[in-house]
């Protein structure tokens, strides 16, 4: 340990002592987290002080915390001493085709029919001029900005919109609100950044941008959206495609600000490595989304689909906070082999008349265990609160787990609040039926599952509805008989 | 069309066939009656492939094929079709859609592109009107919250769509009012061709009023005891199954 500490401060104080702003191509920082290592990150990113400032009392913040168990997951302790915190963008390694691409890799893109311009982009294989990356960047930021819609990477939001950000950040999500957010808090790497101005609907799904552009997620993502009023916008995250990743712990923060009578859609897909099917390795998934409906008629629609990582723990919330805002949360989770789920949302209602409704599928195989948990609070001011939720649980096999922790807070008589759950299983007879008529057992299973999860991947943009619907076949592939 | 030779199959290590012999010809339709227990149903689970009944002794020949060696879909995509007793229910899969994943994926297995859009919805339309059911019937899920005479209305809809050459129909009749038993015969029948061939299996006599079989079974105990033509199943429904059981 003593030695380790020493190799840390050898290679953070090398780094000190030649500067921080230089070109710095290979310039990873090394293990380990202490304040001179967010001192570092902050200033290789060149923050204004205010924003170290907010990382450094992150990070005093989380040092003093440990980690709640109140989740239903069980895996080892992490050490966040053997954690690299910042490691430079680099360029991928750029293949001249295809087939050098990881064969298992391809099988999968083909199942999933993602098109083979976006199958190079995302496996880092040198694309046509024609569809360049850049150049599609590039247009799509000329639309965007003529209406003065800004989406950017959060760094290059600190550096030319500070106002904005400054404003913003941790407005949602405090750096006080949970282990995990506090630690994003410290060392965030980087992540997105939107703003709609007043009256703007976005004229696009900021999804085929993203997309280009999540080859380059990072373990640490900050995301920040403002929808200022009468704004419209529906942001992508994530991607069917397998995503690989070396570091094992990611804990994204996602924060939604939203005005008087604008609406912010926000779809996940999220395929991260789910380890393999004995369980070994595997993405550790600790998010904190949430969702702020700050102005009046506001609402925030959450969908979202999750069938990788190995452990995710995640709550995308709303807080109804503007008097008549709404929020919705649709959600399948899959989990396989040895996967373990805990999801759900909170819905917090704080202005009168507020709205929401959660519909949330879970689907376990294998020895996998699926939870639901989910808090539903009507504050005393909130007159009139309506909340509806569904949570239904599919089983396939016998050796996996699901659970329903659903919580019910109401302090106002006037709430109405309903909440409906089902179990079920596939059932052999089922399977059998639709070999009958033909239909091979893993088609039958992506059939069967699709029709339980209908309610949730309509609500996704089409194009992602098709690629979400094979994703959740290819998740489950061999899992039955 | 189907040899069966001395076909033994066991459920949970109790047999249920033991020892079936049958054969059947293109272009014919077979009734096998018998009472309950006797084994109809195993019968036609285990020429469908249902793997929970093993098969200990004997073969099953289709069109010259060993049709033991192939799995449940193989068989459906080499057009054997069993129009279940209690059909199963799928909720949140809408009839269209199953359907047609079904039709083409039986045509992926014969080398056949898939129907497209416009063509599947034209055979669609032609098989509905066959077994007069309605457009709302397609819209709703698989079976779910359909009536006894919708199910098995339904199951002939599915295999007037798959067109196979083998029907075994299992207890189409039971739950059936006879303006129901009329259109599910009448859509059997139009659907009959020289070169297909049908297996009914049924308690009783009635449907055989409408589809007129050219051989009739009697399965009793797991064997069949008697075969004859369309007058034993006459026979049948006037002396009772007794008459069998006590060995004539």
């Amino acid at each position: 340990m003593k030695n380790e500490d020493n190799i840390i401060n050898e290679v953070t104080q090398s780094e000190y002592k030649y500067g921080f702003t230089s070109n710095l191509i290979n310039d990873d920082i090394g293990k380990g987290l202490n304040e001179n290592i967010i001192r570092i990150i902050s200033a290789k990113k060149e923050e204004p002080q205010w924003l170290l400032d907010y990382r450094l009392k992150a990070f005093a913040f989380w040092q003093k915390q440990t980690m709640k168990n109140w989740a239903h997951l069980k895996f080892p302790e992490i050490n966040y001493q053997d954690i690299i915190y910042y490691s430079s963008p680099k360029p991928k390694k750029i293949l001249e085709s295809m087939d050098e691409v990881d064969p298992e890799l391809r099988e999968t893109f083909e199942k999933l029919g993602i098109p083979l311009d976006e199958q190079k982009i995302l496996s880092g294989v040198a694309v046509d001029a024609v569809i360049d990356s850049v150049s599609v960047k590039t247009t799509f930021r000329e639309k965007l900005a003529e209406l003065g819609v800004i989406f950017c990477s959060f760094s290059e939001a600190v550096k030319d919109y500070p106002d904005l950000v400054k404003k913003y950040l941790s407005s949602v999500v405090p750096y006080t609100d949970n282990y995990f957010a506090a630690l994003n808090s410290a060392v965030f790497s980087d992540g997105s950044f939107v703003y709609i101005p007043k009256g703007v609907r976005s004229p696009m799904e900021l999804s085929s941008y993203f997309r280009i552009n999540a080859a380059n997620t990072g373990q640490f993502e900050r995301t920040l959206i403002v929808a200022d009023e009468g704004s419209y916008v529906s942001y992508l995250e994530g991607c069917t495609a397998p995503q690989r990743d070396e570091n094992q712990l990611h804990a994204a923060v996602v924060e939604i600000y939203i005005h008087n009578d604008a609406e912010v859609k926000y779809s996940t897909v999220q395929n991260w490595y789910p380890g393999n099917k004995e369980g070994k390795g595997g993405i550790y998934n600790f998010v904190t989304k949430r969702g702020l409906c700050f102005g009046e008629n506001s609402k925030l629609s959450w969908t979202q689909v999750e069938t990788g990582s190995a452990i995710t723990w995640k709550y995308p919330s709303t807080i109804l906070k503007g008097n008549n805002s709404s929020a919705e949360f649709y959600s399948v989770a899959v989990t396989n082999n040895y996967q373990q789920a805990d999801t759900g949302t909170k819905m917090i209602h704080i202005g009168k008349n507020t709205k929401s409704t959660i519909i949330s599928k879970g689907i376990s195989a294998g020895k996998s265990n699926n939870s639901y948990r989910g808090l539903v609070k009507i504050g005393k001011n909130a007159q009139n609160a309506r909340n509806f939720s569904q949570c239904d649980s599919l089983l396939m096999g016998s050796e996996c787990g699901a659970h329903t922790y659903p919580y019910i807070e109401i302090e106002n008589n006037s709430a109405i609040a309903e909440h409906e759950a089902t179990t079920s299983k596939i059932s052999e007879d089922q399977i059998f039926y639709c070999n009958q008529r033909g239909i091979p057992t893993d088609e039958a299973i992506g059939l069967i599952v699709n029709g339980y999860a209908k309610e949730v991947l309509n609500k996704l943009p089409m194009e992602f509805a098709v690629e979400a619907q094979k994703l959740l076949q290819i998740s489950l592939e061999g899992s039955v008989g | 069309m189907l040899i069966i030779k001395n076909l033994k199959a066991e459920i949970n290590g109790k047999e249920i066939l033991k020892g079936i012999n049958l054969t059947i010809n293109e272009g014919e339709v077979h009734a096998i009656m018998g009472p309950n227990g006797s084994g109809k149903s195993t019968l036609s689970a285990v020429i469908a492939g249902n793997e929970n009944y093993k098969v200990t002794e004997g073969e099953i020949i289709y069109k010259g094929i060993n049709l033991l060696e192939l799995s449940v879909e193989e068989r459906a995509a080499k057009g054997i079709f069993l129009g279940f007793q209690y059909p199963i229910e799928i909720p949140g899969v809408s009839m269209v859609n199953f359907i047609k994943t079904a039709v083409n994926e039986q045509r992926k297995a014969q080398g056949k592109t898939p129907l497209t859009a416009s063509e599947f919805l034209k055979l669609m339309r032609e098989k509905k009107d066959l077994v007069e059911i309605g457009e709302k019937l397609t819209n709703r899920s698989v079976n779910e919250g359909f009536s006894g005479g919708e199910k098995k209305k339904n199951e002939i809809f599915q295999m007037a769509m798959l067109e196979p050459k083998l029907a075994i129909l299992d207890e189409t009749d039971s739950g059936l009012d006879i303006d129901a038993l009329k259109i599910v015969a009448n859509g059997v029948n139009k659907l009959k061709r020289p070169d297909t061939s049908t297996i009914i299996i049924t308690h009783y006599q009635r449907l055989l009023d409408f589809i007129v079989p050219d051989v009739v079974h009697i399965l009793y105990n797991g064997r069949i005891v008697k075969t004859a033509g369309k007058e034993l199943a006459l026979e049948l429904e006037e002396k009772g199954y007794d008459w069998i059981k006590n060995g004539e």
